[in-house]
């Protein structure tokens, strides 16, 4: 079921109303068969490895608890009588105990997302540095079912499960609410990946009716599916089209414009999709933190990787960066690199290792092929670049004070917005060499003539489609700068009620006049589904 | 304290990290800091400060740093 079927409109659409008309207290439980309900129409047999997960995940963390619990109570009883040394190895020898649960539960989880993501990729990598040309004896790829949401899902379990182990969060003794956790619908198709501690106030509390909540989340979902479908949707058959041109006959100038179209569907498309999420959640009267801050208007790839999946980006930073940067073979490390090369030098190579394991990671999170370990690399790369000129840079703005113009700014978040554009563009290509032939081919194929020979009215799109799609930017860029003072939404509900409904209804006909669905149209799934 | 203000100035200086209470909050130590910080800390004060550790709370300014750092060192 498509967030932009009509078969979902209907859903959530049946579920509000059930969800008011039900005493407060069956609200959650609701949502969870709700959820479950969602999850087995995409597919009955992705169902056992959700419920792995939730049970796993479920029964470590309660375990955890149970321990840090009898500890704390063990420790006060003998408060008196303990020496400070015997208090902390007791302390320790508990903690390590609570640590091989979280280990293992990790690696049940960790292991089930790597077998069905990753299993085919490493069988192919394998056949291509055992380089056996007989297709006979190569080893076969499995046939492995891929459940939807499993990167999410498996990411919100573990955040769960670490942040019981660090003391941050108490587990869940109701396996239903925490399988609500697991499973609630509105994020398990493309996150954002929301913290127990964050969503669980919300989630399990009881909700009455409120017109400002409900009226707000509506509107939400009907940006997010303005975005999906008049703008995402729209654009997609040109960046098909260039991408798909295996002949190579759209290069050059049509290289150039998939690269930037592409960047502008893929936002439409996640933030979208997230507005959907946040809009359905905010309809129920539950919060979900927001996962996007106008990330294409930062003025550098540090910058915008605070603003762009800052849920993914703060999930990375909190469970992989901190730790192996916090741990002792770094911490030890860290000294001998010192020692050995030196204060400069060796106090910048922890930052280096972790960077470099996180982006790692992170570009093999996004999909088990190569040209996500490289685009995820590359932004590395760029990224430590950026620090190490860091100075040069603080140093060029006090030398030249026209770098600090709003001028500058601009120039700025242009640059960084094409450095973006390149980036993505490793989620497009399978094989990294045809990206970077992609690439080159801007520079090296001189077809600008095309241009005004209509050349982009032959690649998907036409004349109408530019049009709508150049002023639905200019909608979403308008939106951008309006959300800086404060909410559009609210500023909107400030304006008169003509007005107000003028707005909103023309979203509406915009939506159903302009919108890429209905019959003849196949309403895409959305991009970040298949990380 | 003087030891640890030391630290933070180095990391930098035009910063007052006196009376300064929103180090993470107005984003003047990002990541990077962060981890630098965790290292030195690690190097002069011998405590470690693990990943349950690093919160907004604990390093938005000069005397919450020191506190987490007593309290590491008492449990120590």
């Amino acid at each position: 079921m498509l967030f932009t079927s009509y078969e979902f409109i209907g859903f959530v659409a049946l579920l509000l109303v059930l969800y008011y008309l039900i005493p407060k207290r069956f609200q959650w439980m609701l949502l969870l068969v709700a959820s479950y309900v969602f999850y087995i129409l995409a597919d009955p047999m992705y169902l056992p490895y959700i419920l792995v997960t939730t049970f796993t995940t479920y029964a470590a963390a309660l375990i955890m608890q149970k321990d840090a619990d009898k500890t704390s109570d063990y420790l006060k009883l003998h408060k008196e009588d303990m020496e400070k040394d015997a208090r902390k190895a007791y302390k320790a020898a508990r903690k390590k105990v609570r640590a091989r649960v979280m280990t293992l539960c990790i690696l049940i989880n960790v292991g089930i997302l790597m077998f069905v993501k990753y299993v085919n990729f490493i069988i192919g990598n394998v056949n291509s540095v055992l380089q056996v040309g007989d297709p006979a004896g190569q080893f076969a790829l499995l046939d492995v079912i891929v459940p939807m949401g499993i990167s999410f899902y498996t990411f919100m379990a573990l955040s769960y499960l670490i942040d019981v182990y660090r003391g941050t969060v108490r587990a869940e003794s109701n396996p239903g609410k925490l399988a609500l956790f697991i499973t609630f619908f509105p994020h398990i198709v493309q996150g954002p990946i929301s913290r127990y501690g964050d969503l669980s106030v919300t989630l399990f509390e009881e909700h009455a009716f409120d017109k400002t909540k409900v009226s707000f989340g509506l509107q939400r979902i009907m940006w997010g599916f303005f975005k999906k479908l008049v703008v995402a949707d729209r654009i997609m058959p040109a960046v098909t089209t260039v991408i798909g041109d295996t002949e190579g006959g759209h290069r050059g100038m049509y290289a150039l414009v998939c690269v930037i179209f592409y960047t502008i569907e893929l936002y439409a498309d996640f933030t979208g999709g997230i507005d959907i999420t946040i809009g359905i959640a905010e309809a129920l009267g539950i919060t979900v933190k927001e996962n996007f801050e106008r990330p294409y208007f930062s003025m550098s790839l540090k910058e915008y990787w605070r603003r762009w999946h800052i849920t993914m980006c703060s999930w990375f930073r909190d469970y992989i960066f901190y730790p192996v940067s916090g741990s002792k073979w770094l911490q030890k490390f860290t000294k001998f690199s010192r020692k050995t090369f030196g204060e400069k030098v060796g106090r910048r190579l922890p930052v280096y290792i972790s960077s470099f394991i996180v982006w790692f990671t992170t570009g093999l999170w996004h999909g088990a092929s190569w040209n996500f370990i490289v685009w995820g690399l590359l932004n590395y790369l760029v990224l430590m670049i950026s620090e190490e000129f860091e100075p040069l840079y603080d140093r060029f703005h006090n030398r030249f004070k026209w770098s600090n113009t709003r001028a500058y700014d601009l120039f700025r978040i242009l640059r960084t917005f094409l450095l973006i554009c390149v980036l993505n563009l490793f989620d497009c290509f399978e094989h990294v060499g045809d990206t970077f032939k992609m690439l080159a081919s801007i520079f090296t194929v001189h077809n600008w003539n095309e241009l005004a020979e209509g050349g982009l009215l032959n690649i998907g799109m036409s004349g109408l489609d530019y049009l709508i799609i150049l002023l639905a930017v200019i909608v979403m860029i308008t939106v951008s700068l309006l959300q800086r003072k404060e909410s559009v939404r609210v500023q909107i509900a400030a304006l008169k009620y003509p007005v107000r409904v003028l707005i909103w209804f023309g979203l509406f006909l915009c939506i159903l006049l302009v919108g890429a669905y209905g019959i003849g149209y196949d309403s895409s799934q959305f991009i970040y589904n298949r990380f | 304290m003087e030891e640890l203000l030391e630290i933070l100035s180095n990391l930098h200086p035009d910063v007052d990290f006196e009376n300064e209470e929103g180090l993470i909050d107005n984003m003047i130590l990002d990541s990077f800091d962060i981890v630098t910080l965790i290292s030195e800390i690690s190097e002069n004060f011998d405590v470690t400060i693990s990943a349950e550790h690093i919160i907004p709370d604990n390093f938005n300014s000069a005397k919450a740093l020191y506190a987490l750092i007593e309290k590491l060192e008492d449990e120590d």
